[in-house]
């Protein structure tokens, strides 16, 4: 049996979500006597695809074409399922990345296979995997089995350990191809990024997050300047958002992203209970707010109960010395 | 134009989850059901699209009898009529999608719009799943939606890491609604009132097995409340000093 790992790339450059679903393929592979194998797909990604080999991966298929250049649901998910057929591999793991969760859906639908999507967890025992996956945006966790002979799985980024590469290349094979015009009814035309510097809120190592008691959307200012010394993305809880201080990609919550970043910095967010589900997988929580009875502090590593105008300067100047960026 | 728009009935986003008897699933004896918040989005988006160019608006929900009042609410919002896919074992993701591929397939759709999620099971599957099902091309997370009629076009920006891409698809199609596309209306007491009379269809849903089951729900480990620091910038160097000595994420 084969596990295929769908290695996610930007411009011909794997992302970090492509080693932590190599490296959770090797080690499911490992638990259910399967082989792991990789799939890139894209324009002059050949070469990059090799790097899987530092995470366990014999060998990776390239499916390369100009037309790969940009994302096409259609194209894409046509590529993995003949790839998955034509390799016998009966599981397929992406990442629950924008990418991952729009290709994972079509691939089921086209292999008839069960989906068990943004999973936090997965463990082979005996034939069988068993998936962990959080539910109501993480107020519950189920355990999934899936039936059916073939299974997709996408797997939230910043969860699984890309462990380390050990600089062993994988054999590349490019695979052939057949795609028609008709495979391209959807395509992407282009791409534009919104905010230069700062990573995104559901890649995000670190992320600061502001609520409705910074009272208006000039005073995100501190929220950024503390998200710059510490490069983190910036959240706003829904209150925020609802306002119009930031925009609707910036809300965390069951109504927005749900986030699993090492440190999650919540400023002058009261906790309502929507916020809460999509933020308290973080590593670590810090809560700064006035009201001592906020319900952030419940699921608070670390608290302070202040006033944030006063902290949050405070802070970021102190995180400036400490890494040395004064 | 003809256009469909799949709505599903969920908890709200105060709902306290507590796990049922079966412990496979919530407890919903205390839970109150609404619209999904996402598809808000998708039938606003249809309804722009009806007030622009003029089009037949056909909502359909997958479930038991309550979910007639979530056909009710879109119906209040404007459109034309409901198709009810009744059955009281709705399954899992591949389960919906293949009910709403087969009760859709020869409806003659010239969009069909979804949620981006739904905020029970959070999967993110049905619509994209679907649209394989019914062969259709589809895009997911779409925050901006131009559809030109006469040139079978659609053109949708769909959120991404960071940004945005831009999307090309020919109709018929598949779009599934993020928050952002637009502002949803509120049903006005006159929508309210003529949602009343508007037909709602029951069809028998398809012969369809879900691929999945659920072992076991469980609450997430408790977090245990931490150490509050202080009350104010005092409190500063010790949180600096905790963050990277003992949690070590700076």
């Amino acid at each position: 049996m084969r596990i295929l790992a769908f290695a996610e790339q930007r411009d011909g450059k794997l992302k970090k979500v492509a080693f932590e679903v190599a490296h959770a393929a090797v080690q499911l592979a490992g638990q259910i006597g399967a082989e792991a194998v990789g799939l890139v797909i894209g324009n002059g990604v050949e070469k990059d695809a090799s790097e899987l080999g530092g995470f366990g991966i014999g060998k990776v298929y390239a499916a390369e074409g100009e037309r790969l250049s940009l994302y096409s649901t259609t194209a894409y998910a046509k590529v993995v399922s003949d790839a998955a057929e034509s390799l016998s591999a009966d599981i397929v793991l992406f990442p629950a990345s924008a990418m991952g969760k729009d290709l994972a859906p079509r691939v089921a639908g086209r292999l008839k296979a069960g989906l068990a999507a943004d999973c936090i967890a997965l463990k082979g025992e005996g034939g069988s995997i068993v998936a962990t996956r959080p539910v109501y945006a993480g107020k519950g966790l189920i355990d999934l089995k899936i039936n059916s002979p073939r299974k997709v799985f996408t797997l939230r980024p910043n969860v699984f350990s890309p462990g380390g590469a050990n600089g062993t290349a994988a054999t590349v094979e490019r695979l052939n191809l057949s795609l028609q015009d008709s495979d391209f009814l959807s395509k992407v035309i282009g791409v534009t990024f919104t905010k230069a510097g700062r990573p995104d809120l559901t890649e995000a190592n670190i992320i600061v997050s502001g609520g409705r008691g910074l009272g208006g959307p000039d005073n995100f200012k501190m929220i950024e300047d503390l998200a710059d010394v510490l490069g983190a993305a910036v959240g706003a809880s829904r209150a925020a958002v609802d306002a119009g201080w930031r925009p609707h990609e910036d809300q965390v919550g069951q109504t927005g992203k749900t986030v699993s970043p090492s440190l999650y910095v919540a400023v002058a967010i009261s906790g309502a209970i929507q916020h809460l589900a999509g933020m308290s997988s973080s590593k670590f929580i810090v809560a700064i707010n006035k009201d001592k009875d906020a319900p952030i502090f419940q699921v608070a590593d670390y608290g302070i109960v202040g006033d944030a105008f006063e902290v949050i300067p405070e802070l970021s100047a102190q995180m400036k010395k400490a890494l040395g960026k004064d | 134009m003809k256009l469909f728009v799949c709505v599903n009935q969920v908890p709200d986003t105060e709902t306290k989850v507590k796990i049922g008897q079966d412990g496979k699933s919530i407890d919903r004896s205390e839970v109150n059901l609404i619209l999904n918040p996402y598809d808000e989005f998708a039938v606003e988006a249809a309804l722009q699209l009806k007030d622009k160019n003029g089009a037949e608006v056909t909502y359909v929900s997958v479930g038991g009898d309550s979910v007639k009042e979530v056909l009710r609410k879109a119906l209040a919002m404007g459109g034309d009529r409901g198709i009810h896919v009744k059955t009281d074992n709705i399954g899992d993701s591949y389960a919906v999608a293949s009910m709403i591929a087969f009760v859709l397939k020869d409806a003659g759709a010239d969009m069909i719009l979804f949620g981006k999620q739904s905020i029970d099971y959070d999967d993110a599957a049905v619509g994209t799943m679907a649209a394989e099902m019914l062969g259709l091309p589809s895009a997911s997370v779409v925050v901006k939606l131009d559809v030109d009629e006469n040139a079978r076009k659609v053109t949708c920006e769909r959120e991404i890491e960071g940004g945005k891409e831009t999307v090309e698809l020919t109709m018929p199609c598949v779009i599934s609604a993020q928050k952002g596309l637009n502002e949803p209306r509120y049903p006005s007491l006159k929508g309210i009132m003529a949602a009343k009379s508007k037909p709602i269809q029951e069809v028998a849903p398809s012969a369809v097995e879900p691929l999945t089951e659920v072992a076991e729900m469980k609450k997430p480990p408790a977090k245990q409340a931490g150490k509050i620091l202080g009350t104010d910038k005092s409190a500063v160097p010790e949180l600096v000093r905790l963050l990277h000595e003992e949690a070590k994420v700076i």
